[in-house]
């Protein structure tokens, strides 16, 4: 006898816990490779999935087993030449007569580490793992979108989806043997476990007579006891579910950069990868998001993402531009009383004379006051140019909301980014 | 042979249906039935190769706790399959009644009937015959008792923490060897019964431990008496079993825990002993039930041709100097020594009328089956492997004496050779010699509560030190007090010593 039972829609992924489990304790490990895969990308597949390789020793489950030494005899297949009494030197790295334990292997890395991919999901959450918009605030209730649907107990009205059953029988029970009189209940009970048992002997005239005699009574009585129907409207439970308006945290990101003739190619491609993994950062971990990305020369002007990273525009510099624009876009659009503002620069320094001290103004005097963050990176090898001296002093008087880093080559993005975006505890203040 | 009346084969094609199983199913069933196999019912699961691929890394169970070692084996299983390094095997059998079996998605038919002849009537009759299992496993509580593990060990998780769960299952997945009863039988288990004796359970050891460890005041005239008087009194080689009775400072839960533990080592512990056998066993059956319907006309040419290269695949030994040499190939093995033994019994030679007396020219059908039924791996080969089957297989025996720079052949596949070759192989199965002998010796009741093991050794043959140190951490973290484990030559001499804390690893030779 056999049953056959086809299981291919039952649940998959059943494995997905103790996989869960296996990255968790492996963290260190995968953290690391992930930042090793970060640098050696470009940029376009930065957000790919990725593979990881753990020493094999370290994720080994010890057991007592034999180590080498001793006698041991072991039986071989497949012999061609050898005869009784035939001796022959040991073969090295423990091949052929050796102790079993841990394949020999002539491919050179074989066994010796343990690789396996994650997946893009896995990838991103291990990059951006313990990141965070610092100074986030809830701001006021007024966005409509952010309601949140809450149980609130059951009602007696609702749309027929939202039926409770096990409520609602139970609320009919509860009825039906409220308006039974109790008597006629027992009553009926008994005798129909007297028809039961008389169901269950053999067939005789008597007991079909008994049979009968039984059914009738049982019936009268349950005419007898008021109709009652198994379930009334009355009785009927529906889950009733509330809709809370919830403070959004909304923000808005504006990413500036700096795309004028001295940043060079390297440089701007610098800038390109701090801003992509900012984006996908965003997109990642933050629901109600607005990005706004301005690119700046001599004018600056508000792109889409598109362009903002593959547009091949350049010319001179004036960095204020970019910040007059950013601060005109906030006065218009993100009021700061709705909004948690961030602005994150990216720039060679190099900027036109006279001009760094009208962007410290803007920034002290229009913009900073808004901000929840600000973070300033200087992509150069060289000594810090002008902008960077300006700059201190704004960090000075803005020390927990300013924030600026140096990048001198590729392998650096992502200890900065990390750096700029670490997750504070409130009240720690550790400014850079 | 008469000839037969030729039928209308089952399926032509090579892609499956689930009437076509259920025709497929139906005949081998009753070819089976035939042949007197004696089975439990079966359920055959049809399952996606992401499913297999889950099945495998929880051993093969349907059902598991939690952990990551499991997590571990699904990465690497799904990694080289991913990569085509490895095909998924073709089927999981679980012992229970009824006996589970899995049929993947993407096989053809020919596999899928190929896995139903293996699984469901040669693995399921082996697992319902033979001894070991019978006597160590009870076939319809282990879904259940797989269940109770997993939701027991959830709610620990719940009330303790993951880490501090995951921790213990660490170190009793190090010690799981060491869990088995090799001699004793343990009660069947049954899901029911343990969740009503474990309360009573709890309170019984929390208060047989607080006797043992009442006594602990040290006084002086004692020495002599406690030298002579070791606890346990003899030694004691379940080693899991030991910490969860005696463990000074564990919890009632993460005694329970450690019982799980134990409980599932011993349910494998028949599967490791008769692997041999128990594959012989399932592809004997295959080929011969597949033949049958062959004979009968129920499965075509391009059919048999399949099965064939597939069986052929499955059976084949690589010779000891192949790169894809990695033992003895167990099906090869058992598959061989099973026709060997129907061929003895049916055709027997004059070297087999002077090896086995008793079975050449008996029934084949009774004798294999009282073979599959008495026999383990070691037993099993010692008693049935004949000159003819090491001849074929060229099997030869190397020493490997450590003390000596070469290697020496012993033995050839020669009269002179026969009976060692077949000690040895026979040996080789022996679970004992396989895993080093390690047993609880003592612990220092009324000292300092150290825990000693002895390493009773084999061949002189030493532990592999560096996975010793660490298999002694986890013993260490069930024990809570100092670890010290010894091993000893068979005249008493300790050789060497190792310590958890450690003291310095010491060579007493």
């Amino acid at each position: 006898m056999s049953y056959i039972i086809d299981r291919r829609e039952n649940a998959k992924k059943k494995s997905t816990v103790n996989r869960q489990r296996f990255l968790r304790r492996y963290k260190q490990h995968i953290k690391r490779a992930v930042e090793d895969a970060i640098h050696d990308r470009s940029i376009t597949d930065v957000d790919q999935g990725g593979q990881v390789t753990i020493p094999k020793r370290d994720i080994s489950e010890p057991v007592f087993h034999h180590g080498e030494g001793g006698l041991k005899r072991k039986i071989f297949p497949g012999n061609k030449e050898f005869m009784e009494g035939d001796e022959f030197r040991r073969p090295e790295s423990g091949g052929g007569g050796g102790s079993g334990q841990g394949k020999a292997s002539n491919q050179g890395e074989g066994e010796d580490e343990f690789t396996f991919t994650i997946s893009q999901d896995e990838f991103l959450d291990f990059m951006f793992e313990d990141l965070e918009l610092p100074w986030m605030v809830r701001k006021q209730l007024k966005d409509a979108t952010t309601f949140e649907t809450r149980r609130a107990g059951f009602t007696s009205s609702g749309s027929p989806e939202k039926l409770h059953i096990v409520r609602s029988l139970r609320a009919a029970h509860a009825r039906r043997i409220a308006l039974t009189d109790k008597e006629t209940r027992h009553q009926i009970r008994a005798l129909r476990k007297e028809l039961w048992a008389l169901e269950d002997m053999p067939p005789s005239p008597e007991r079909n007579d008994k049979l009968n005699q039984l059914r009738e009574q049982i019936l009268a009585l349950e005419k007898s006891s008021r109709k009652l129907p198994f379930l009334d409207d009355f009785d009927l439970r529906y889950t009733n579910l509330v809709r809370v308006p919830m403070p959004s945290s909304k923000a808005v990101m504006f990413c500036v950069m700096d795309v004028s003739g001295s940043m060079t190619q390297s440089i701007k491609d610098m800038a390109k990868r701090f801003f992509i993994l900012l984006y996908l950062f965003l997109n990642r971990n933050y629901k109600q998001i607005e990005v706004v990305f301005v690119r700046h020369h001599t004018h600056a002007k508000e792109v889409d993402e598109q362009e903002f990273f593959y547009s091949r525009e350049t010319g001179g510099t004036i960095v204020s531009s970019a910040l007059a624009l950013t601060a005109d876009i906030i006065d218009a659009r993100y009021p700061p009383q709705d909004w948690n503002i961030y602005i994150a620069q990216a720039s060679d320094g190099d900027n036109w004379d006279g001009d760094s001290s009208t962007c410290s103004k803007l920034l002290t005097e229009r913009i900073l006051p808004k901000t929840q963050y600000y973070a300033y990176v200087e992509i150069t090898t060289g000594p810090h140019q002008n902008l960077w001296h300006e700059y201190e002093q704004v960090q000075e008087a803005f020390n927990e909301r300013f924030a600026m880093q140096q990048i001198t080559d590729a392998g650096e993005i992502y200890p900065v980014f990390r750096r700029l975006f670490e997750k504070r505890t409130e009240g720690a203040h550790e400014s850079s | 042979m008469s000839p037969r009346k030729k039928r209308e084969p089952i399926s032509t094609g090579s892609d499956w249906t689930f009437p076509l199983i259920e025709a497929y199913d139906r005949e081998i069933g009753r070819v089976a039935a035939d042949f007197g196999l004696d089975t439990y019912p079966n359920q055959i699961e049809v399952i996606t190769s992401e499913q297999m691929m889950d099945a495998y890394s929880s051993v093969g169970m349907p059902l598991n706790y939690n952990h990551w070692s499991f997590g571990k084996q699904f990465v690497e299983t799904e990694q080289n399959y991913s990569r085509g390094r490895m095909g998924l095997a073709y089927e999981i059998v679980i012992n229970s009644n009824p006996c589970i079996a899995y049929l993947m998605e993407e096989n053809t038919i020919t596999m899928q009937a190929l896995v139903i002849a293996h699984a469901c009537y040669g693995h399921n009759s082996f697992f319902k015959g033979n001894y070991l299992f019978r006597t160590w496993t009870d076939a319809s509580a282990i879904i259940d008792y797989l269940l109770f593990a997993k939701n027991y060990i959830r709610e620990c998780e719940e009330k303790h923490g993951v880490e501090e769960v995951e921790k213990l299952l660490d170190s009793c997945h190090a010690l799981m060897n060491y869990g088995v009863n090799r001699y004793k039988r343990p009660r069947p288990l049954t899901a029911a019964e343990e969740r009503e004796r474990q309360r009573s359970r709890e309170e019984y050891i929390q208060r047989h431990l607080n006797d043992l460890w009442n006594t602990t005041v040290p006084r002086k005239e004692d020495n002599d008496d406690q030298r002579a008087q070791r606890f346990p009194k003899d030694p004691e080689e379940n080693i899991l079993y030991f910490i969860e009775k005696n463990a000074p400072l564990l919890e009632s839960w993460q005694r329970e825990v450690i019982r799980i533990v134990r409980k599932v080592a011993q349910y494998f512990y028949p599967q490791k002993q008769t692997q041999v056998m128990n594959e012989g066993w399932a592809c004997f059956w295959h080929y011969t039930l597949l033949h049958q319907l062959y004979d009968e006309g129920l499965v075509t040419d391009g059919f048999m041709m399949e099965f064939l290269h597939s069986h052929s695949s499955v059976i084949y030994q690589p010779p000891f100097d192949s790169p894809y040499f990695s033992g003895i190939n167990p099906y090869t093995l058992g598959y061989n020594m099973m026709q060997d033994i129907r061929r003895i019994c049916e055709h027997p030679t004059d070297e087999d009328r002077e090896w086995f007396p008793d079975i050449a020219g008996s029934n084949w059908l009774e004798t294999l089956d009282h073979a599959m039924r008495n026999f383990k791996d070691e037993s099993f080969i010692l008693q049935y492997l004949s000159p003819r089957m090491m001849r074929e297989l060229k099997l030869f025996s190397i020493t490997d004496d450590s003390s000596r720079p070469t290697l020496k052949v012993d033995a050839i596949h020669n009269e002179r050779g026969y009976r060692q070759l077949r000690e040895s192989l026979s040996a080789q199965y022996n679970l004992g010699n396989r895993e080093p002998n390690i047993q609880v010796y003592n612990v220092n009741v009324r000292g300092d509560r150290s825990l000693t093991l002895r390493h009773f050794m084999h061949n002189d043959q030493p532990l592999a030190a560096d996975s010793c140190e660490e298999v002694l951490k986890h013993l260490h973290r069930l024990w809570g007090f100092d670890v010290h484990l010894e091993s000893v030559r068979p005249d008493g001499e300790v050789t060497k010593r190792y310590d958890c804390p450690p003291k310095q690893a010491v060579e007493v030779a």
